[in-house]
């Protein structure tokens, strides 16, 4: 549930203003019963408004260092006349983020890629993983392990990614509610327990790193409540083999509008969380120097289980891990490594500058 | 000081004040010689740096900040399939296409009405945020960045409209409308700039140009190497493409008004010159008065170089005065003429942008420093001259110490002369004519170096026939006896006048010319332009149909386009039109003949400019990088001929309507020359061809009759020679300012002669006629020398000037008008000053003096 894609939705939202009634794309409504197949699902599904590949997680540098990283690629389908014969007609965008958090550098190290689809430049299969942004990717290989390529000024990492663990349909089959209305859902998979191994490139010197990382993978047409002002995500890959997922979408007064997951045990036995199930509960806001937001960066999550009530205690890897995109036009939010007494993740805090405009 | 030769300081200061308060005047006319010699030159340079500075930017902004570009050659644009292989090249780091068009506000008439034409960008804001962020619009509120209808406007495009953010605007590009809304501005815009950034799949859509585009920018990776990039590049490049970076940008800025600029520093060097000569007048008679002063102090044991360093340190301070003045002068000549005429002085080179001054004090400083050294150098040869004197003789002797009989010495005046011509046979250096402007230097130094034959030669009849009244016979006979006195007096006078007149010449010749041309190359009895025409133009259908309006005779349609043949060469212009393949003749203005087409070759002309800038000849082949069809190769083209166009000082190029289009499949034509049927009236003919177009096209129509497009280039020929004539107004009035003071100066140092004259019995009456003799005789004789320098010069401009820096040729034309009113002037100003520099002289007691004999 990522921010991005809902800055997307902002913008687009005003089109249709072209003089003679322009011909704009019908999106389809996300509904339950929806079987997915692989690696079909792992490639793009143009028709609906946005999509992405979010894969978040946790690397170990060659002397023991911990660093978390974040690889997203986002495809959105703007609302723009359908009539225009241009190549360059915006019909499907295409976005890449990367991001590093190192504690000894304090504060996140990140880069994007944007490009409109087209001219073989910026490209999403629709029969398997593999987008590409000029010289950013993320593919999918014969062998099912993925390979992503991102780099930037300040940093580049180059990783193999290779499931350990089954396909992990979050909510009904694959159909996530995100809202009091069924309509606002998406098609929703995670692949936990993915082992990472790669470089890790910071100016001149490559490191070769290792680690373990979360995939998210989601599209949909319609997203969010109206009044929903920003959300909270996380996910937890558990010592024991086990994947935590929880999420919360919150008001203008912080109390949360929706809320979700699921937990798969060690033992592959999926537990999905109802609505009142989970409650977020913060235990130290840290405050930015330099936006002012002020960020639950401890947290308390607590869900009833089936075997009772269970509670997490989510503390990150260190607490600036704020990123202000509103240079390049996106928001100011909260994404970084995490952990929790058995377990590795990523926790991600929106809206909480100002609440996102829809 | 302990030397015993040299002077005291005090002396010397007492010497030089005493000769500044006895004649405060000459020391005023000197220093605004010199002043006006420094501010015209300052000024010229100030406003063609600020000119500059301005275009640079302006260009800046356009491109944004990439590294490099591919840039289309003509309007038509390239294949956007080049646009992936450039995105893909190693070493680049971004690309990033650009649609170019130029726009108007819809439903205006461009000409005649206000210029609101604007450069319409389409881009990808994904792409231009990595290359050239300067591009960017900065919305006002939250935007759509694909939003098809927003668009971003400059500040001074939205002057032009009238517009503000949030207001719609539609445009106009080529007959294409497209309504849109102001999303917010360009804040990175230059100043002055008409700049409008829209979605470039929108402009690629609305403007109907899919699949083309007029550039890629480029930025290159860290630390590549930018010479390997270029190479890369241009393996991949198709025809019709070129490779330009801000460097030859800025060339193709610079070329574009460089020849002009300048022509327009020299000229203002040679007004510094010609009051180097006038400086050297009045420092000379000066000198020559106080011969006998001199005498004394070397008698009294001053050494010569003394008395040299006096004289020029004399020199020195009223040129420092004069040259400050003048940079001061200039500063606010140079703002006030960026204020009226634009940073091109009204030539029509840089549009839409009123530039800032730029402040430059190393420029500032050279021509202090060129002020400095002509009132040096004018001061110089006369002390030398008087320090050269027998102490004894020039004690005693006032005149001239040179012997009435002797025939003047002119081997200096021919040395120079024949060297000066030798120069105006040199090319040009750079693309400028440097030798010519030597030559021009030379000729007037030998011109003025042989007056003192000259003068002898003019006045021989005069001085063989007897039975002339006395005041002319004396006045003939003073001249006579006196030729270097007489010549110091006529140089400043030979100087301004021949200059003025190599200018009329030059300018008169020129505008005949150009009437000429306009009238051979306008044989039809109207003229349809299609505004915006570049980008578009009218459909082939459209040509039939009106093709049979009544009241018309005949219509053949043509096309002219831009077409970039080299990246740091302005474009050229490329003219499509119906030509009579066997009489070529007969539809351009041609030099010399059309040579036979070889079988199976296109043929094309060249203007004289394309020819001496691509250094063509007729017979050559030669390549134009046309965007063709079917991806073929840049087609080769047989030079069939060369033809004048004085349109385009950066050539233009003719090829026949058939083979244009066959080439580059573009069929849309925004010219058309009109025949009328025999009683047929413009207007209607005009009438029912905008009938026989849709209306959005014929809005767009220009009839124009020949006699309107004769007036209307003759009219920006003089606006763009203002400036030429206000230099020569000025040159004029320094000649006139130096025979005043010169005349002056000599009738004052001869009231011991008047004396004499009056006691041996000549009448105050007579002595006046004689001076006003003097005068008309020296101003006769000066004008005479003038004219003819003048003439001879102004071939230099024609012949060797103009081809060299503006690539054309003309026909002498002489302006005969301007030579009898330069002629009365001069004459009348000559006797004028005499005459009452004579009234002051005699006003003197006669006895006192003669007695002034110590």
């Amino acid at each position: 549930m990522r921010r991005f894609v809902f800055l997307l939705f902002a913008l687009f939202a005003t089109a249709a203003t072209a003089a003679d009634a322009p011909l704009l794309p019908v999106y389809p409504e996300v509904r339950p019963g929806v079987a997915l197949a692989f690696p079909r699902d792992h490639g793009t599904h143009p028709d609906f408004r946005t999509e992405w590949w979010y894969i978040t997680g946790w690397l170990k540098t060659p002397d023991g260092r911990d660093l978390g990283f974040q690889v997203t690629f986002f495809r959105s389908r703007p609302s723009v006349d359908q009539r225009n014969p241009s190549a360059f007609a915006p019909k499907q965008i295409l976005f890449a983020h990367a991001a590093l958090s190192d504690p000894a550098v304090g504060h996140l190290l990140h880069d994007q890629r944007a490009a409109r689809a087209g001219f073989g430049l910026a490209s999403a299969s629709e029969t398997d993983a593999d987008i590409r942004i000029d010289d950013w990717s993320l593919t999918r290989r014969a062998d099912g392990s993925f390979a992503a390529k991102t780099g930037g000024a300040e940093f580049a990492l180059d990783l193999n990614i290779k499931a350990t663990q089954e396909i992990l349909l979050q909510g009904d089959e694959g159909y996530s509610q995100k809202g009091p209305d069924p309509a606002q859902a998406s098609h929703y998979y995670s692949l936990p327990h993915l082992t990472v191994t790669g470089s890790l490139k910071r100016g001149r010197s490559s490191v070769a790193v290792t680690g373990s990382a979360w995939m998210d993978r989601e599209w949909s047409s319609t997203l969010l409540d109206p009044r929903a002002v920003g959300w909270d995500w996380l996910g937890i890959n558990l010592d024991d083999g086990g994947a935590l997922m929880a999420f919360q979408i919150r008001d203008a007064s912080g109390a949360p509008i929706w809320a979700g997951g699921s937990l798969r045990h060690g033992d592959g036995a999926v537990e999905r969380f109802a609505h009142e199930d989970v409650r977020f509960a913060t235990r130290r806001q840290w405050r930015s120097p330099r936006t002012g937001a002020a960020y639950p960066v401890e947290r308390d999550l607590s869900v009833d289980l089936a075997s009772g009530p269970r509670q997490w205690r989510i503390t990150p890897l260190f607490d600036d891990q704020e990123l202000d995109s509103r240079r390049a036009g996106g928001p100011v939010y909260w994404e970084g490594a995490v952990r929790t007494e058995g377990g590795h993740g990523y926790l991600e805090l929106t809206g909480y500058l100002q609440p996102l405009k829809l | 000081m302990t030397d015993a030769g040299a002077i005291s300081r005090q002396a010397m200061r007492w010497m030089i004040f005493g000769e500044w308060r006895a004649y405060p005047g000459r020391v005023i006319v000197t220093a605004i010689v010199i002043a006006v010699g420094v501010a015209l030159g300052f000024a010229v340079h100030l406003i063609n740096a600020s000119a500059l500075n301005e275009f640079a930017r302006a260009i800046r902004t356009v491109n944004g900040d990439a590294d490099l570009q591919v840039q289309s050659t003509t309007p038509l644009g390239f294949d956007e399939a080049l646009y992936p292989t450039l995105a893909r090249l190693e070493g680049i780091a971004g690309a990033s296409p650009v649609f170019e068009m130029q726009a108007r506000l819809a439903g205006t008439r461009g000409n005649g009405g206000p210029d609101n034409g604007m450069t319409l960008l389409g881009i990808d804001i994904f792409r231009a945020a990595n290359v050239t962020p300067s591009l960017l619009g900065q919305s006002a509120g939250s935007s759509d960045p694909f939003d098809p209808s927003a668009i971003f406007l400059s500040q001074a495009a939205l002057d032009v409209a009238h517009l503000a953010i949030g207001d719609s605007i539609v445009l106009d590009v080529g007959g294409r409308t497209g309504s849109y809304v102001i999303a917010g501005t360009l804040p990175a815009a230059a100043e002055g700039q008409r700049l409008a950034v829209l979605d470039i799949a929108e402009a690629q859509w609305r403007f109907g140009r899919l699949g083309r585009l007029h550039r890629v920018d480029l930025k290159l990776a860290n630390g590549v190497d930018a010479a390997r990039v270029r190479d890369a590049i241009s393996k991949v490049l198709p025809a019709g493409a070129e490779i330009s970076d801000a460097e030859s940008e800025a060339q193709r800025g610079d070329g574009l008004s460089r020849a002009y600029r300048v022509n327009l520093d020299m000229l203002a060097l040679v007004a510094l010159l010609s009051g180097a000569f006038l400086v050297y007048s009045a420092q000379s008679l000066s000198v020559a008065r106080r011969r006998p002063q001199f005498a004394l102090l070397r008698v009294l044991g001053v050494r010569r170089r003394a008395l040299v360093l006096q004289v020029v340190i004399e020199g020195g301070v009223v040129g420092l005065i004069g040259a400050i003045s003048g940079l001061a002068l200039g500063f606010a000549l140079a703002q006030g003429a960026l204020r009226l005429l634009g940073g091109d002085l009204g030539a029509g080179y840089f549009n839409g942008a009123t530039p800032e001054l730029a402040v430059t004090p190393g420029a500032g400083a050279v021509f202090l420093v060129l002020g400095l050294a002509a009132a040096l150098a004018g001061s110089a040869l006369p002390a030398m001259e008087a320090a050269r004197a027998q102490p004894a003789v020039a004690l005693k002797n006032l005149g001239d110490t040179t012997d009435p009989n002797t025939v003047p010495d002119s081997r200096a005046a021919i040395v120079l002369l024949a060297t000066g011509v030798g120069a105006a046979l040199m090319p040009a250096i750079n693309e400028l004519p440097l030798f010519g402007y030597l030559s021009i230097g030379l000729l007037l130094a030998g011109g003025i170096a042989g007056m003192p034959l000259l003068a002898r030669l003019l006045l021989a009849p005069l001085q063989r026939r007897a039975g002339l009244a006395l005041p002319l016979d004396l006045a003939l006979k003073r001249l006579w006896g006196a030729p270097s006195q007489a010549a110091i007096a006529l140089c400043g006078i030979v100087a301004s006048t021949s200059l003025v007149i190599a200018m009329a010449v030059m300018v008169s010749s020129f505008r005949g010319s150009v009437e000429d041309w306009l009238t051979a190359v306008l044989p039809s009895d109207l003229y349809l332009r299609i505004e915006g025409g570049s980008n578009g133009g009218i459909p082939p259908d459209v040509q039939q149909a009106m093709a049979t309006a009544t009241g018309l005779a005949e219509i053949h349609f043509g096309k002219v386009s831009p077409i970039l043949l080299s990246p740091n060469r302005p474009q050229v212009g490329l003219v499509a039109r119906d030509m009579d393949l066997a009489n070529p003749e007969r539809s351009l203005a041609l030099l010399g003949r059309s040579l036979p087409v070889p079988q199976g070759a296109t043929p094309i002309w060249l203007s004289e400019a394309a020819m001496r800038l691509y250094k063509q000849r007729p017979g050559d082949l030669m390549t134009l990088p046309l965007a063709t069809t079917n991806g073929a190769p840049a087609p080769r083209f047989f030079i069939a001929g060369e033809w004048r166009d004085y349109g385009r000082q950066h050539g233009a190029i003719a090829m026949d309507n058939r083979d244009y289009t066959r080439l580059t499949g573009d069929v849309l034509r925004n010219e058309g020359a009109i025949t009328l049927a025999p009683g047929a009236r413009a207007e209607d003919v005009a009438a029912a061809l905008r009938a026989k177009a849709p209306p959005n096209l014929a809005q767009r129509f220009f009839f124009i009759e020949p006699r309107e497009i004769r007036a209307s280039a003759l009219r920006v020929f003089d606006r763009s020679f203002t400036v030429t004539y206000l230099l020569e107004a000025i040159a004029l009035l320094v000649g006139l300012a130096g025979v005043a003071a010169s005349f002056s100066a000599q009738t004052l140092a001869r009231t011991k002669e008047f004396g004499m004259l009056r006691h041996i019995g000549v009448k105050k009456r007579q002595i006046t006629l004689m001076l006003v003799g003097e005068g008309a005789l020296l101003g006769i004789v000066g004008v005479t020398a003038g004219i003819g320098l003048g003439i001879a010069i102004s071939q230099v401009l024609i012949h060797v000037v103009n081809p060299q820096s503006f690539h054309w040729t003309m026909d002498t034309k002489l302006p005969f008008e301007l030579f009898a009113i330069v002629i009365v002037a001069l004459v009348v100003a000559a006797s004028g000053t005499a005459l009452l520099a004579g009234r002051r002289a005699l006003g003197i007691d006669a006895v006192r003096a003669v007695r002034e004999d110590w």
